[in-house]
């Protein structure tokens, strides 16, 4: 795994072939991770799977975050793997909320990492997000005909409110 | 060795009269029963002793509540409560359920064993349309009677927001003995009001697959005259 200066390096590896592509770099709790721009994420991840000594060539995991109150609100999540190394390096891209019924879009990456074709169409399904370029960007898990993202951190809960100790009128504040 | 060879006696008195006079007896009382002239108490005495009486629809829920067929039908973490309620320690076969049908055509009882989520409602109302008629189901469960605690976007808050249920049972799952004294409980439902079952609790008679004219069918006048009345109250 890259330490805080080897992702610098990696950093400045990649804005030198694109420039700001990768706008910040963090490191911590043993985990290393690139900001990336989300209009050059393919380029960004591209460049980690294919330069010679890199070479993340799998995908282990890729998913999104609502970060609701932050700016720009969504991150999806780029989880690399270098099975022979056994190093691991994660690619955040941060997409702003286009607000009202637009929909934040970003590259797919499923012509690079095949794998990523389930994952971006459960992303698709709980956040909203659109993978341009997917081959087939359905809801994978909700109905088809389900309205709404429900793992947006402004969605509903849902379901019927149960009366608990905790909650029932007159109870104390705890 | 000596063997004493006897005559086999039967060991019902009937068959083997223990005196000439007691074959006396019977002769003259089955003569006068052939004539018709056996007398009010005596005939009273003799019907009492061979014949039971009872009503065809009690006779039928008997049957019934004797010979349910569950399904097949598992749906969530309840599943492995309901796998082990037919087996050796909680034994469903004593109460006459234990051939579980894998198709709804042939079960008329249905466990909902788990969460339904809304993906999953409409084929377990499909398949509940399908079974055959009489037909009854069991709530299994905190999830399927309420929700339980997947109060969420995804989970059916309770299953009898889509179809009929004749039994809830509680329990986060309910212990395999939980399950057998519910079904013992829709026993006597069966016995107690046995024919139209929900169908005449829930007001829809004349709702059934049979009635509208088999399978691809269209709904019931009834039906079709609460939609209209809807309609008109929404205003559409």
């Amino acid at each position: 795994m890259p330490d805080a200066p080897g992702l610098e390096l990696i950093r400045s590896e990649i804005n030198d072939r694109h420039p700001g592509a990768v706008l910040d770099t963090s490191f911590g709790h043993g985990q290393a991770a690139l900001i990336a721009d989300p209009e050059q994420i393919l380029a960004v991840l591209r460049w980690l799977r294919e330069e010679p000594g890199q070479e993340y060539t799998f995908l282990s995991s890729l998913h999104a975050a609502d970060y609701l109150p932050a700016e720009p609100r969504f991150g999806v999540h780029y989880e690399l793997l270098n099975r022979n190394r056994v190093e691991r390096v994660r690619v955040r891209a941060a997409l702003p909320d286009p607000g009202g019924s637009v929909l934040p879009q970003i590259d797919s990456c499923v012509e690079l990492f095949p794998s990523a074709d389930f994952p971006e169409r459960e992303v698709y399904d709980f956040f909203g997000i659109v993978f341009r370029n997917h081959p087939d960007l359905r809801r994978i898990l909700m109905p088809e005909d389900y309205v709404g993202w429900p793992q947006r951190r402004d969605f509903p809960v849902g379901g019927e409110p149960v009366t608990f100790t905790h909650n029932e009128p007159g109870a104390p504040l705890t | 060795m000596e063997v004493e060879r006897r005559k086999i006696r039967a060991l019902s008195p009937l068959e083997q009269p223990s005196s000439p006079e007691e074959l006396r007896v019977r002769q003259l009382r089955a003569r006068d029963m052939l004539r018709g002239s056996i007398d009010a108490e005596d005939l009273d005495a003799y019907v009492e002793d061979r014949v039971a009486t009872t009503s065809l629809e009690k006779i039928q829920g008997w049957a019934r509540a004797n010979s349910v067929f569950p399904m097949t039908f598992g749906l969530a973490c309840c599943a492995m409560e309901m796998i082990s309620v037919v087996s050796a320690r909680t034994d469903l076969a004593r109460f006459g359920a234990e051939a579980l049908r894998a198709s709804p055509r042939q079960a008329d009882l249905i466990i909902l064993s788990g969460r339904t989520s809304i993906k999953m409602a409409p084929i377990i109302r499909r398949l509940y349309d399908q079974m055959l008629e009489p037909k009854w189901a069991i709530s299994m469960g905190a999830c399927s009677s309420s929700g339980g605690m997947f109060s969420n976007y995804a989970v059916v808050q309770g299953a009898d927001k889509f179809m009929p249920v004749d039994v809830h049972i509680p329990g986060c799952p309910p212990r395999p003995e939980a399950l057998l004294y519910g079904f013992n409980k829709l026993q006597h439902k069966i016995l107690g009001s046995p024919d139209p079952g929900w169908r005449q609790r829930y007001n829809a008679e004349g709702t059934e697959e049979w009635a509208r004219g088999g399978v691809a069918s269209r709904p019931s006048e009834e039906a079709l005259a609460a939609y209209a009345a809807a309609r008109e109250t929404l205003g559409a």
